[in-house]
């Protein structure tokens, strides 16, 4: 009998990133749907940053924390790397998040993540907050930005503890 | 001091020389090197290679009579060992009946509906990636060589454009992570060139074998934009603009990918 291929060993199933499997994808649209409805809110732009926090409130750096070392939330690990020794994968194609508090003003960090393109229009770093002149977004994430305002606040509060 | 300077003129000459070398030879590199050794290994051997299974149930539905014709794909293009040599490796290709450009697993539609009068099997099921695996699997080891037709060339060019835009709500083009980016790291995922030249694929994350368009879908998702519809024309201009960027490369069918 000629011997099929592929029956010897198991192949083995790696650590799955960028392509989530479907239960992630699904969990993904879950949690989507459960904040559907967040709107942009509006912001003032001031020299190059954005002085006042996003819907007034500050932010928890610990929440903030959370998010940014979560893949399908923050996703900012998929390119970052950052004082996370819990995680064993972080990206490479972006600056290390350690020392960006140090780095930059709290009003400076908040614009990068709200709208980096607004500093560098090649930026491949999403913007966190906004929602126009985006192409094909997907049913489960149109027209709600990746943060709402509360989230953007907790993200801008963690990286001011990175110094 | 002067001796130093001279010595290390000497060495910048001798290192623009090997880069200027460097620069001329092929640098385009299949996502088979950036995967780890032993997938790279399961990837060689046939006896280990997933793929395979998808390839020998191609040649059984090869060699098997379908639909109101009773004619096998075998009977109109041959059984042996040489039938589809190569043909993958130009796909896709110029339809000039239909007037469009239509991909291998398109054709082999085509053929099952059109001369051999049977229902179809839809994309991404067993049967097409099996018949389309059996075929490409003819051209492994030939270098990717694009249909010549001029009428390809808008359909590479939006192909080429569609590469460029950004897309979903994060916003990326698959330029800036595959051109510019390729050899970093997405979390843990190393970003390969993109190279279209190992499909149908065996995926160990799908634990099954796929085709390209399944693969673009994926990145599609991962940057939450809406995938296009199986068979759609942005597919088709995506793959043949692919296929003209990686001419040349060698075909590898069946690829196994992380
Ligand atoms: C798809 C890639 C990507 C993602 C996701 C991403 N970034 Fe970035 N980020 C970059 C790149 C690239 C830069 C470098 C500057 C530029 O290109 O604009 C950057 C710059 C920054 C900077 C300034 C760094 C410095 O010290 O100079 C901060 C702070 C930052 N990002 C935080 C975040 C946070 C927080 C998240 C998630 C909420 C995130 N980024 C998600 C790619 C990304
Ligand atoms: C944010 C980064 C990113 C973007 C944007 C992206 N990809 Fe990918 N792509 C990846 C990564 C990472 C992999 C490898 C995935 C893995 O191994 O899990 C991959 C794999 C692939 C492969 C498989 C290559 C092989 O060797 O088999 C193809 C083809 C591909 N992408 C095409 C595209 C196309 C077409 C687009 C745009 C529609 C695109 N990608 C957008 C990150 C990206």
């Amino acid at each position: 009998m000629r011997r099929r291929p592929g029956r010897r060993r198991r192949a083995r199933r790696p650590a799955a990133v960028f392509a989530r499997p479907p239960v992630l994808a699904l969990l993904a649209a879950l949690l989507a749907s459960a904040t559907a409805g967040a709107q942009v809110v509006p912001y003032t732009i001031v020299a190059d940053g954005i002085p006042e926090p996003l819907g007034g409130a500050a932010g928890d750096p610990a929440r903030g924390r959370a998010i940014v070392a979560d893949r399908q939330k923050g996703l900012c690990i998929l390119c970052h790397s950052g004082p996370f020794p819990e995680l064993r994968f972080m990206g490479t194609l972006a600056p290390d998040l350690a020392g960006a508090g140090a780095r930059w003003s709290t009003a400076q960090l908040r614009l990068r993540i709200v709208d980096a393109a607004r500093l560098n229009p090649d930026t491949i770093m999403p913007a966190y907050h906004r929602t126009d002149g985006l192409a094909r977004v997907a049913p489960a994430w149109r027209d709600r930005p990746i943060l709402d305002a509360a989230g953007i606040e907790d993200v801008v509060a963690y990286l001011e503890t990175l110094r | 001091m002067i001796r130093r300077r001279g010595a290390a003129l000497a060495l910048l000459l001798a290192l623009a020389t090997v880069a200027t070398r460097v620069e001329a030879q092929d640098t385009r590199r299949s996502g088979f090197m950036f995967m780890s050794p032993g997938t790279q290994a399961m990837q060689r051997d046939d006896m280990e290679n997933p793929g395979m299974l998808a390839v020998l149930d191609g040649a059984e539905l090869w060699a098997k009579p379908a639909g109101t014709s009773g004619r096998s794909c075998a009977d109109c293009h041959g059984g042996g060992a040489e039938a589809m040599r190569g043909v993958a490796a130009r796909y896709p290709a110029f339809d000039a009946t239909r007037g469009e450009a239509i991909d291998l697993a398109g054709r082999i539609l085509q053929c099952r509906a059109e001369r051999q009068g049977d229902a179809p099997p839809p994309r991404e099921s067993r049967t097409l990636l099996a018949l389309t695996a059996f075929v490409a699997h003819r051209a492994r080891g030939m270098p990717v060589a694009p249909d010549a037709d001029p009428r390809m060339t808008p359909v590479v060019e939006a192909g080429r454009a569609l590469w460029h835009k950004r897309l979903g709500q994060l916003d990326l083009s698959c330029a800036q992570c595959h051109d510019d980016n390729a050899g970093q790291k997405l979390a843990s995922a190393p970003i390969p060139e993109a190279h279209p030249t190992g499909y149908p694929i065996y995926r160990l994350e799908w634990q099954t074998t796929g085709s390209l368009q399944r693969r673009i879908r994926g990145c599609l998702t991962g940057v939450r934009a809406e995938p296009f519809a199986y068979g759609a024309d942005e597919y088709i201009a995506l793959e043949a603009f692919l296929m003209e960027r990686a001419r040349g490369m060698e075909i590898e069918t069946p690829g196994v990918r992380p």
